[in-house]
């Protein structure tokens, strides 16, 4: 869905869903999963339906992600990090 | 970071264009500053990524973005603090702010607090609009600045405004292809323009506005007054519907970026009490403010698009003159060693000059604010048009009966994505005007924040008996 204009810059690995992910140092978290190919990045509580990043400016709440653990983080204000694990989030969270 | 001089002589929340102005100007005078921002980088929306773009080929994203960089070093150079990726979740008539950041919310006094909490990009609810695929201009806008990422695939620009040419420009420039740009603009715009063209051939935007125009045309399919607009797929966008002239037509498209302006990002002030009136030419909620931008709370003040859409020049030095408000208010003594508020007066008048002909020639149509049927409003709740066509029938009157009844405007995005729709839509269904529907009561936490960060905080012994039983 998108691609690269330049190769160049620092990388670093994260984790989306266990799967290991190369970004670029600058990326937010959603950028990253846009860039490696990743259509959506969760499904609603209410119907289930999926959802990708929509404003990409902290407004939307699309974007909603689990990073290290913490759910419900917006991943278009959050740059990336070496080593952080990144999941996507389905449906409504149960009672643990 | 921790929050050094609290309490502050002034805090700035936003550090776009108005932000940062204003904090170059009180810091600058010697006043304690705090500048709070939610996004990683300095620069607001308009000037993103500024410092630290991968882009270094300038021509991409044009030198009127690139004149942000002075503007952020010389906040940076000017003494304030700043602090990134901090969340301002509320402000009271106190002066009192709630910020979260580094993971800990704290509270924060000010003597003079400026909102410089900029725009968002209007909903825009046509069919389909929540399908992955389907961004905002401006999202698409910010992955190339901040990441030097373009669309791949088929891309459709689609919708009015000035921001929508300058992505176009941008993403061509970028190497990106565009298979057409939908526009949306009513040819009725035109005419209504039209007294406003003598102000606005004299303005800034004139040259660039043309030249964006024709920059975009020469490599575009332009599909000039479309409607009925929808994304359509299964789980994603496949493919873009709409109506011309001569009928409907269908595009393939992997990515669809929609755009109908921008309206001022009201919650924190709304929140904080600041009374708002309906604009009745923008199509939106501004704060009611002095000449000065003074809001009726003692000490609080509104600079830049958060005003009133004026665009970042306008911004810059609305910024620039509520600073100069702070220092007259904490050190008037120190007023000999900032620059004549004159100057900064005569470079807003200059900045709004055209700004009546954009407001009008890009009024987005009745059919792209109000949606219909089965078309989301609230993407949060998911609650169809239908749905709140209905709540209104069964006597939800305002968007807050909304609320009770649909519990639309009530998800994570509090409203920003629906408000506007809904209270439109109430409107047209009530017959009244959206002044007299109002608007969601809003109220903190602005941004959500977790619980454990709120019960971590520092309270007052008071505040700790109120709750504890012994």
């Amino acid at each position: 869905m998108l691609r690269r204009l330049l190769e160049e810059g620092q990388r670093v690995c994260v984790t989306i869903d266990g799967k290991p992910v190369t970004a670029r140092v600058g990326d937010s978290v959603a950028a990253a999963m846009l860039s490696c190919g990743l259509l959506s990045c969760r499904t609603t509580p209410i119907s289930g339906e999926k959802r990708a990043p929509y404003c990409m400016m902290g407004v939307c709440f699309e974007c909603l992600v689990t990073i290290d653990g913490v759910n419900n983080r917006q991943g278009c204000l959050i740059e990336v990090s070496e080593g952080m694990r990144i999941d996507t989030q389905h449906g409504r969270r149960a009672v643990e | 970071m921790s929050a050094g001089a609290n309490p502050y002589d002034v805090a700035v929340v936003g550090a776009g264009p108005a932000g940062l102005a204003a904090a170059a100007i009180t810091a600058g005078a010697g006043l304690t500053t705090l500048l709070l921002d939610e996004n990683p980088t300095p620069g607001g929306q308009i000037y993103r990524a500024v410092t630290t773009t991968p882009l270094k080929e300038r021509s991409i994203l044009g030198g009127d973005y690139w004149a942000g960089a002075a503007l952020v070093a010389e906040a940076q150079a000017s003494g304030a603090e700043i602090v990134k990726g901090a969340t301002v979740w509320s402000l009271d008539a106190t002066r009192e702010l709630a910020a979260s950041w580094a993971g800990i919310s704290r509270f924060i006094k000010a003597r003079r607090v400026i909102l410089a909490t900029g725009a968002l990009e209007r909903p825009f609810p046509v069919p389909g609009w929540t399908l992955p695929g389907v961004m905002t201009a401006g999202a698409l806008q910010t992955l190339l600045k901040c990441s030097g990422l373009v669309p791949d695939g088929r891309l459709v620009l689609a919708g009015t405004g000035p921001l929508l040419w300058l992505l176009a420009a941008q993403l061509l420039r970028a190497g990106a292809r565009i298979e057409a740009l939908l526009d949306t603009t009513p040819r009725a715009n035109y005419l209504r323009a039209l007294p406003h063209v003598p102000a606005f051939a004299i303005s800034r935007y004139a040259a660039k506005g043309v030249a964006l125009r024709r920059e975009v045309a020469r490599q575009v399919e332009v599909v000039r007054g479309i409607t009925r607009l929808r994304a359509e797929g299964q789980g994603g966008l496949a493919s873009v519907a709409f109506e011309t002239g001569s009928g409907e037509r269908r595009l393939t498209a992997d990515v669809l970026a929609l755009h109908q302006g921008v309206v001022p990002n009201v919650n924190l002030a709304m929140a904080a009490g600041i009374a708002h009136r309906w604009h009745p030419v923008q199509l939106c909620w501004v704060p009611v403010l002095d000449a000065a931008g003074n809001t009726p709370i003692d000490g609080i003040a509104i600079a830049g698009d958060g005003a009133g859409i004026g665009g970042a020049l306008a911004a810059e030095a609305q910024g620039r003159l509520a600073g100069l408000a702070a220092v007259a208010a904490v050190a008037p003594e120190r007023l000999a060693r900032v620059p004549d508020r004159q100057l900064y007066a005569q470079a807003l008048a200059r900045a709004q000059r055209g700004r009546a002909l954009l407001d009008q020639l890009f009024a987005p149509p009745r059919w792209s604010r109000l949606p219909e049927g089965d078309t989301i409003v609230c993407r949060c709740e998911e609650v169809t048009a239908g749905q709140l066509l209905e709540a209104v029938r069964m006597g939800a009157m305002g968007p807050n009966q909304a609320k009770a009844f649909l519990r639309c405007g009530m998800g994570p995005c509090q409203g920003r994505l629906c408000g506007l729709t809904v209270t439109e839509l109430i409107g047209k269904a009530r017959a009244v005007t959206p002044a007299e529907v109002g608007y969601f009561r809003l109220r903190p936490p602005v941004k959500p924040i977790t619980l454990a960060e709120l019960a971590a905080m520092a309270h007052t012994q008071r505040a700790v008996a109120a709750v504890v039983r012994e």
